[in-house]
């Protein structure tokens, strides 16, 4: 006797799964488009996603040591994800100063602002995404053909959506096949040309119980509803639902960006609900809006959302009675 | 083959390999145990010995004050020691507690046995299982005769007895439903008597198949003994209800309400016993298990009994225990010391390590919703968390703080560490004492 032991209320038993730990698993479902960017746009894809992952922990680190004061912080990875989805959605043509400034508006004013991890409003890579193609829109779209770096002349080209937007579906359609645009081979963002690598990175993430397919199900299948209800009014000018789904950052950011936990429902009806407003908004941005592509506002619109629709999302608490219910 | 459950929850490590395999032994007689008169949130029972008084085993010892108390038993025979305090794991302070130094072995009082009790009057079963000081063994030793005050007013159909033992680690109703099959399905059967319920169930989990066998051998007229899935919180009160019966306790409501009255396969025991063969409850099964436990057991002992003496008769620690838990590890309480004696409600005596123990300190939620799928009752316990560190109480009730059962599913799933449990604690202890306030 006399031993004394650790007290602490309960439960006592904890899951061994840590805010570190979904973070690397992130990094590791983005590691399939990481690699399908670098074999498209070369070196420079790599320095960016480098430069992305670095800076953004190194930046973080920074804020929270000596700005916030944190002497505990220990860095957890969530900074890492924001910056490789920031360089995922990059043109590999963009100076890599540039994306140091947009991740230093990403991780300070897209998160440590509100008070950091699980506290800021929007995205924090769209926050940074947003900023550098208001302030820097010629770097931000001069789009580099894929698998041109191979040949040492680097092809600048317009982007599958682009050329929807400019000349139609034909000529946008008879450029690129859809196995094309599947396996990655056009002209776009880093990370967002390969369907087929976000979608196994997805895979991973859904089999380790990291993420919820409802967003992604919801948000995709109201662009496809929409894109099929324009495309039978008039193909040639919206082009087909298919090559909606596989060209541009729909994937991309159905995938990864609408499922940021923090800055969207948790609840099923919630995510539900998100899913089906960005699925509309960028079909209504691709459409009728200014830019080819509508995906990283949609998203940040729905974000500001987040609190209304958490509002009438609640679920019901088991065996409340409907007059009861507030 | 699916099994019966409920929405939500969780798997938790089972851990029952540990001690499942292990027969039940009783535990050598203590020299000395420790009661204390405060058993649940009813009112203490009231001493009616003296130090220096002899005491036979089963004597009472301690009579019921109020409605909500069951008097207390001596475990051993022997003597009376002078009142001292001690600390209660549960009340989390120190209260007087009763020490009797034992003398030779057992000379037991028992109560008159009914042998023809399909045939004794209702209300002298309801006073039996007063007078033998039996409470629910589940953990929340809540007195069980208080369940059957109100059934003048509502009727009950349906007596469930809670096998399901959810909690990891824990394997003694496991092994009690086995060793004692016909004193559980016969408690069951007083039950079914006591309130004038046609239909007993008895709901034991997927992992723990032999004792539904053994059940099932003994089971008569009116009783079925149900498969659950292997889920926690399966044993919650409520998910076990919905689980077998397909009916929702309302929210702050009781299992009386929708006409069911919930035991735990030990109480069935006890009840059992203190009506065919009048004793009264000074023994339960405990399970003393854990990584840092040299040989896992299931134990039948004394109530009062220091823990000591369990770990002892189990071969001490294998190595030095990071916490040592009474009760499982969702929902008991880490001990300070080994000198806490069994208490009616302690079902399990655990030794564990520090890897999947160890208090990492709360990091912000990042809105994951594990703690929201998770959730059996359908609260969403980040927003809880909250509401109550904000002090908006009212809120926190509004959105269902005081339906929460305290299962844990929250917090051991949530990855940024929170303690959702203890908020929840905290917020309706707060709320409560402003409510009384007004």
């Amino acid at each position: 006797m006399g031993t004394t032991f650790q007290t602490g209320p309960a439960p006592h038993f904890r899951k061994p799964v840590s805010v570190r730990t979904i973070m690397l698993d992130v990094l590791i479902a983005l590691t399939p488009a990481v690699i399908v960017g670098i074999f498209q746009f070369g070196f420079s894809a790599l320095l960016l996603c480098v430069i992305g992952v670095l800076g953004a922990e190194l930046f973080e680190f920074f804020v929270m040591r000596v700005l916030r004061k944190k002497k505990e912080f220990v860095p957890d990875g969530s900074a890492a994800v924001t910056g490789l989805l920031l360089a995922l959605n990059v043109s590999s043509a963009l100076p890599w100063y540039l994306l140091l400034i947009g991740i230093v508006v990403a991780i300070g004013i897209g998160k440590h602002v509100f008070g950091g991890l699980g506290a800021n409003p929007f995205n924090p890579a769209l926050v940074g995404r947003a900023f550098l193609i208001i302030s820097f829109p010629v770097q931000m779209t001069t789009w580099i053909q894929a698998g041109a770096w191979k040949a040492e002349s680097l092809v600048s080209a317009a982007t599958p959506l682009g050329i929807l937007k400019e000349n139609g579906f034909e000529q946008a359609s008879s450029g690129f096949s859809n196995l094309q645009l599947f396996l990655g081979n056009s002209g776009g963002c880093i990370g967002e040309v390969s369907a087929i690598a976000l979608l196994i990175g997805f895979a991973y993430l859904v089999v380790r119980k990291r993420a919820n397919p409802v967003t992604p199900i919801a948000y995709i299948g109201t662009a496809m509803i929409l894109s099929t209800i324009f495309f039978l009014v008039n193909p040639e000018q919206f082009g087909s639902p298919l090559f909606h789904l596989l060209s541009g950052g729909l994937l991309l950011g159905a995938l990864f960006m609408a499922t940021d936990m923090v800055t969207s429902p948790a609840t099923i009806k919630g995510a539900m609900l998100f899913g089906v407003g960005c699925g509309a908004i960028t079909m209504l941005i691709r459409f009728a809006g200014g830019t080819p592509e509508g995906v990283m506002f949609s998203i940040l619109i729905m974000n500001a959302f987040k609190p209304l629709i958490d509002r009438i999302s609640h679920p019901k608490p088991f065996g409340l009675q409907k007059k009861e219910a507030k | 083959m699916a099994y019966l459950s409920f929405p939500g929850g969780i798997h938790p490590p089972e851990m029952k390999m540990l001690s499942e395999s292990m027969p039940l032994e009783t535990l050598p007689l203590p020299d000395t145990v420790s009661l204390f008169a405060a058993q649940n949130m009813g009112k203490p029972p009231s001493w009616t010995v003296q130090p220096g008084d002899t005491v036979k085993t089963g004597q009472p010892i301690a009579t019921a004050s109020g409605f909500v108390s069951v008097p207390l038993h001596a475990p051993v025979t022997g003597t009376v020691l002078p009142f001292s305090k001690a600390f209660h794991p549960v009340l989390q302070k120190s209260v007087e507690v009763c020490q009797i130094q034992r003398e030779g072995e057992d000379d037991w009082q028992l109560m008159a046995p009914f042998p023809d009790w399909q045939n004794a009057p209702q209300p002298e079963l309801v006073q039996r299982v007063l007078d033998a000081g039996i409470v629910g063994l589940g953990g929340a030793t809540f007195p069980s005769h208080v369940k059957y005050s109100g059934l003048d007013k509502q009727p009950v159909d349906t007596v469930i007895l809670n096998g399901a033992e959810c909690e990891p680690y824990l394997t003694i109703d496991d092994q009690t439903m086995q060793k004692k099959a016909q004193s559980v399905v016969r408690g069951l059967a007083i039950l079914m008597k006591i309130t004038g319920a046609s239909r007993g169930i008895i709901g034991v989990e997927a992992n723990k198949l032999p004792a539904v066998e053994a059940l099932r051998r003994e089971a008569t007229t009116g009783i079925t003994v149900q498969i659950l899935k292997t889920k926690y919180p399966q044993g919650g009160e409520k998910q076990l209800i919905y689980a077998l019966t397909s009916r929702k306790v309302p929210a702050g409501g009781l299992p009386l309400h929708i006409g069911v009255v919930v035991h735990n396969v030990g109480t069935a025991v006890a009840i059992d016993e203190a009506v065919t063969q009048g004793k009264p409850l000074v023994e339960r099964g405990v399970t003393v298990s854990g990584e840092c436990v040299t040989k896992p057991k299931n134990l039948w002992v004394r109530i009062g009994t220091p823990v000591q003496q369990l770990l002892d008769y189990c071969g001490g620690f294998s190595e030095p225990p990071y916490k040592l838990l009474m009760g499982g590890p969702m929902m008991g309480i880490a001990l300070k010391d080994a000198t806490a004696p069994v208490m009616k409600g302690t079902s399990g005596i655990l030794a564990v390590p520090k890897r999947g123990y160890e208090d990492e300190g709360e990091s912000p939620c990042i809105n994951c919703g594990a703690c929201i799928h998770g959730c059996s009752l359908r609260l969403e316990p980040n927003a809880l968390v909250k509401l109550v560190k904000a002090r908006k109480y009212d809120q926190a009730v509004e959105r269902g703080l005081l339906y929460c059962c305290e299962c844990g599913t929250c917090t051991f799933v949530c990855p940024s560490r929170i303690e959702h449990v203890k908020h929840f604690k905290l917020g309706k202890k707060v709320y409560n004492a402003l409510k009384g306030g007004k």
